[in-house]
């Protein structure tokens, strides 16, 4: 198979322009002779199904939750980017694209990530005219704050709630399709496979999780915007829900599945406080503006203070480690996720944590409150402060928070081209359910950026071009493909509910959680990846032998919900540690201790794999099959990453 | 900590149900309401019982999917919480909680203690929206829009829909729920061409929805986990009579 | 349905009539109690007699009247129109419910508060307004008025009147705290300069009218 990126020729900054030219339009009055599936309706799924609704599509919206405005896009706190510029402090579409690409320490496509600069700006426009309280000056004009792996002050934001902001605009727009009958809502409705007609993605097969009814969907395309993958991991900040089963089972139909072992994870979330923990809260990466994150210098008084022997207070100033101060002077504690991630770890493996458990550094709030008053602090962040004290009863306006990195993207994830069209005709995927911009390694506030880029901006204009070449025809929802899909569905739900094992499901998602944690999380080296290997297939084998799942199809049922889920992780956990362990470099938030520099970075090799690995399904238990997408890079050099 | 909880139990909308006792042991004080819950359908399932279904997504408090009644309140005893951020810290050893879901009529149960919100999802379509179509859109700040204004817009649109108000209402009516989203955009000068009718749909689509009328207790906004306020009501009533009075819709 | 008839049956509408005929109600205790602090007068009843002839016989008193009962009856309706729409919006009801902890007592009592004011204000029809409107009372002597004062004078050495009548000015005065500032609510009238003023004046208004209404019964219980 040969991956065609279809990257539009010509100067980096005409390709997106020239390619909306060069696609095929569907013209106004047979738009409405088209119908397209959108799974998922978080920002890239809601802005995706509302635009395709205003231009004439019919549409079918999917979403597993009980509203769209529940997809987890609504958690994302600190800001969007866009290369507004409003803050006259140097700041470009080139820029914004240039970091992007070097904060994803050169694995992501440059046309894919200099589009997502060129829309970002249209994207804050879109959003204010939707009625997005963003926050402002007083003159009334937009505010903008700083975020990691950036020097100036792009990202927009509306207090600790930006996704919530954002999501909402785009549930607004989608609502206005529904009441207009262009966007007929599913919600509570999981898809569990995707139908494909003469090579072609034509349907899904879906849930409905009330009555436990299996249903077919047909339609000229398929767009899947089910988010990432992060709960493979058990805790992770995702929500409890968010899973990879409509990604998975894509990848099962044939959909190749690109560098999953790109994982990020967030270095300030709150540490686990124990066995029960069911999910990671994150602590906003704008805390690190006012924030400093330390450690104290010695492991002598680190083990003090975890034996409570000594108060934080006790430490003086020249006994504490800001190390990201020290060691990044020129991005201090703004450093992209990776690298602060990597860094909390290293003080740790140190022995020089705080907290309880020693997991944990501080993020310490003492100067800024003292600098600009806490009224100042609380305006900025208050909801986050207020989140941090209900869950862990300290109050951080008197003492440091307690900080530990968490998972919480993929940037992996189903490849896609230029169109964000999968390799599976008629099937897209958007937002963090598609591999395509962030590389190794995403920016703070670009998360939202890209999938409202992909939503509203660029999957409006490249679906048309496919449909524009498809004929009107519909395809039955009792062709034998459907039949075939639905009877799939049943039957692996029907063995789910048969195997009446011992153990939970909750049980065996923990116990992968663990391995993937351990063996393929900050850190990962061949040895531990091998391993975890043969962990998981013989987790994998255990759970079809062993796993509870009470109940009948025909209800509402969590557990079997959840082992459909879990059975996914389950597999795509092994093709994560796959990717891991054919990697031989680290880059961005693929680290393996192999391959390092002396001053413990990343060490990329450009050499041997400067291109996108998507893989290929070849059956459970059979090792998938490798397809290379070369990245070239015509505009940015490639350089060690530096920060200091 | 060892707790004895009293959960409402019900197998379908159909299905009458009723208050079910379970002893849950060995609670950690640092857990979360939810996982507490977690721990219970663990051992319901060991047991080979159904777990209890209840709705819950982000557990950070801003999906507004979590939705439990506990001790006589909505998202329980802590003011501007919901569920999946109380905490068990808040409970005695010993102590007897009753959960229960959403009572309303417009939030028939689904199943134990899930509850049908998409009277909520009608409400939102009739009118929640600024129609703008994507593209063809004014510069961001070529509308200036005063930070007090635009931060009071932003306190009533962080309104994360979970239904509490409802729930707390003693006649479940749904005005803090309308009036946050009606406020909001009445506020802003993108929402203003709309503003009549906006208000005029969103308030016909709740009363044929079957929720109450609003009697001024304040009991919505005092157990709302984000803090929206009764002043969203008032405004929604203002914006009412000006609409009814000088709009054209007949 | 027109657009009015729509309105004003809407929950909003609805409230909205619940809150000015509220408002007008109160102007019309302010009136009453006005008039009937001429019990107080030491004079034997005089002045109070003819100030109730003058209401019970004057045009513009018995035009306004029937606006007055309107107000009543309005009120009344939409109120239990509206009680049986809030019954119907919860068909099950909590097994454990704290809502004192969120309003109250008052604010979630309004309909039980308001049929005490009814039924006493049937009894109050029923002892002086029937008999000073409809004939039945004895004439003053030598003037040609009637003499409600006696009427009044005999009926509050009842206790059971007495009773009845400070309970029920008790539950207006708690249906007044929570009517008063909510009607203004109802209305929209919401503003972070006045609201608070409105909502002290409010309680200021309840206690002071109930209790100069309540002071009449036991005025004539205790001192005539």
């Amino acid at each position: 198979m040969i991956l065609d990126s279809k990257i539009p020729e010509g100067a980096l900054a005409e390709k997106w322009d020239k390619h909306k030219f060069n696609v095929k339009l569907v013209n106004p009055a047979n738009k409405r002779k088209y119908d397209i599936i959108v799974v998922g309706t978080g920002l890239a799924g809601a802005s995706a199904a509302a635009s395709f609704g205003e231009l004439g599509y019919n549409v079918k919206a999917f979403c597993f939750q009980d509203s769209p405005r529940r997809a987890h896009s609504i958690a994302a706190q600190g800001g969007i980017n866009a290369a507004k510029n409003y803050q006259n402090d140097g700041d470009s579409i080139f820029r914004l694209f240039y970091d992007t690409i070097k904060g994803g320490d050169y694995r992501a496509r440059e046309a894919n990530v200099y589009r997502l600069a060129q829309v970002s700006v249209d994207i804050i426009d879109q959003c204010v005219a939707q009625g997005v309280p963003f926050a402002r000056e007083y003159g009334g004009l937009l505010a903008n704050r700083s975020f990691g792996g950036a020097q100036v002050s792009r990202t927009f934001y509306a207090r600790g709630q930006t996704g919530q902001q954002l999501l909402l605009g785009a549930y607004s727009a989608l609502n206005r399709q529904i009441a207009y009958g262009k966007v007929k809502m599913y919600p509570r409705t999981e898809m569990l496979d995707l139908v494909m007609v003469d090579g072609k993605a034509r349907g899904i097969v879906v849930r409905n999780l009330i009555t436990g009814k299996i249903e077919s969907h047909s339609a000229h395309a398929v767009v899947l915007a089910t988010g990432g993958y992060g709960n493979v991991f058990y805790l992770s900040t995702n929500a409890m829900g968010s899973n990879a089963t409509a990604a998975w089972r894509a990848y099962k139909k044939g959909a190749l599945f690109a560098n999953p072992c790109y994982t990020q994870i967030h270095p300030t979330c709150i540490p686990v406080s124990g066995d029960y923990q069911s999910k990671l809260t994150l602590m906003s990466e704008s805390l690190r503006n006012d924030g400093r994150v330390w450690v104290p210098k010695t492991k002598e008084t680190a083990e003090k203070l975890r034996r409570g022997e000594i108060k934080i207070n006790d430490i003086a100033e020249q006994d504490r480690d800001y190390y990201l101060e020290r060691k990044y002077p020129a991005f201090g504690n703004l450093v992209p996720r990776d690298v602060a991630s990597r860094n909390a770890k290293l003080v740790c493996d140190e022995g020089r944590g705080v907290g309880a458990s020693g997991l944990a550094v501080f993020l310490d709030f003492a100067d800024a409150i003292r600098r600009e008053g806490q009224p100042a602090i609380a305006a900025k962040y208050g909801n986050l402060f207020d989140m941090y004290e209900k869950i862990t009863d300290e109050n951080p306006y008197e003492q440091p928070m307690r900080i530990y990195p968490a998972v919480h993207y993929t940037m992996g994830g189903l490849w896609v081209d230029y169109n964000l069209m999968t390799n599976i005709p008629g099937l897209y995927a958007a937002g963090e359910a598609n591999f395509s911009d962030h590389g190794a390694n995403r920016l703070g506030a670009s998360a939202l950026m890209q999938g409202l880029a992909d939503g509203y901006f660029v999957l409006p204009y490249t679906i048309g071009d496919y449909l524009a070449k498809m004929p009107y025809d519909k395809v039955a929802v009792d062709h034998p493909a459907f039949k075939e899909a639905e009877q799939n569905v049943i039957d692996i739900n029907n063995r789910l509910l048969s195997i009446q094992g011992n153990r939970t499901v909750d049980d065996f998602h923990k116990a992968l959680g663990h391995i993937m944690w351990e063996y393929c999380g900050m850190a990962r080296n061949a040895e531990g990846l091998q391993f975890a290997k043969q962990e998981i297939r013989k987790l994998r084998d255990e759970f079809w032998r062993d796993v509870k799942v009470v109940g009948v199809n025909e209800e509402l049922n969590i557990t079997l919900e959840k082992a459909n889920r879990v059975a996914d992780f389950l597999e795509l956990g092994e093709l994560m540690v796959e990717d891991a362990l054919h990697r031989n470099e680290s880059c961005g938030g693929h680290f393996r201790e192999e391959y390092q520099t002396p001053e413990n970075e990343a060490l990329r090799d450009d050499e041997n794999f400067a291109y996108v690995a998507a893989w290929e399904f070849t059956g459970v238990g059979n090792d998938p099959v490798l397809h290379k997408e070369e990245l070239k890079f015509e505009n940015v050099k490639l350089t060690q990453r530096s920060y200091k | 900590m060892d707790l004895t909880l009293k959960v409402w139990r019900q197998k379908d909308k159909n299905s009458p149900g009723q208050m079910v006792t379970y002893p849950v042991k060995g609670i950690s004080p640092d857990m979360s309401f939810l996982e507490m819950m977690d721990v219970l359908n663990e051992d319901l399932l060991r047991k080979g019982e159904d777990p209890i279904a209840f709705d819950h997504d982000c557990r950070e408090g801003i999906c507004g999917m979590c939705s439990l009644y506990i001790n006589g309140r909505p998202h329980g005893p802590e003011r501007g919480t919901t569920t999946c951020q109380l905490h068990m810290r808040h409970f005695k050893d010993g102590d007897t909680i009753t959960i229960e879901p959403w009572r309303a009529a417009a939030f028939p149960v689904h199943k134990d203690l899930v509850v049908d919100r998409s009277a909520f999802e009608r409400i939102q379509q009739a009118g929640g929206y600024i129609s703008v179509n994507t593209g063809g859109v004014p510069d961001a700040n070529a509308i200036p829009i005063p930070k007090s204004i635009a931060d009071k817009a932003f306190d009533a649109a962080t309104c994360i829909g979970c239904g509490a108000c409802v729930a707390a209402c003693k006649n479940a009516s749904a005005m803090l729920f309308v009036s946050a989203k009606v406020s909001q955009l009445a506020m802003l000068p993108q929402g203003k061409a709309e503003r009549k009718t906006r208000v005029e749909n969103m308030v016909a689509q709740m009363d044929i929805e079957g929720f109450g009328a609003c009697s001024n207790t304040g009991a919505c906004a005092a157990e709302c986990p984000v803090g929206i306020s009764m002043e969203n009501i008032n405004m929604l009533r203002s914006e009412y009579l000006y609409a009814k009075a000088t709009s054209e819709n007949i | 349905m027109n657009w009015f008839t729509k309105t004003f049956s809407s929950t909003v509408g609805r409230k909205i009539v619940m809150s000015v005929t509220g408002l007008f109600l109160c102007s019309f205790l302010v009136v009453h109690l006005i008039g009937n602090l001429q019990l107080f007068r030491n004079d034997g009843g005089e002045a109070f007699n003819i100030y109730s002839d003058f209401m019970a016989h004057n045009g513009i008193i018995r035009f306004m009247e029937i606006i007055l009962v309107l107000g009543f009856l309005f009120h009344i309706y939409d109120a239990l129109v509206l009680t049986r729409r809030n019954k119907a919006a919860r068909p099950v009801s909590y097994a454990n419910s704290h809502p004192e902890e969120n309003s109250t007592w008052a604010s979630r009592n309004m309909g039980l508060l308001g049929t005490v004011i009814l039924v006493f204000l049937i009894v109050h029809l029923w002892n002086f307004f029937v008999p000073a409107r409809f004939g039945g009372l004895e004439a003053v002597p030598d003037k040609d008025y009637d003499n409600l004062y006696s009427e009044i004078v005999l009926a509050f050495k009842n206790p059971i009147y007495v009773a009845i009548y400070v309970i029920s000015m008790i539950a207006l005065a708690y249906h007044l705290i929570h009517g008063f500032q909510s009607a203004f609510q109802t209305l929209g009238l919401d503003h972070k300069k006045y609201t608070p003023f409105i909502q002290k004046f409010g309680v200021a208004f309840s206690i002071l009218i109930c209790l100069g209404f309540a002071s009449i019964p036991l005025y004539f219980f205790f001192f005539v």
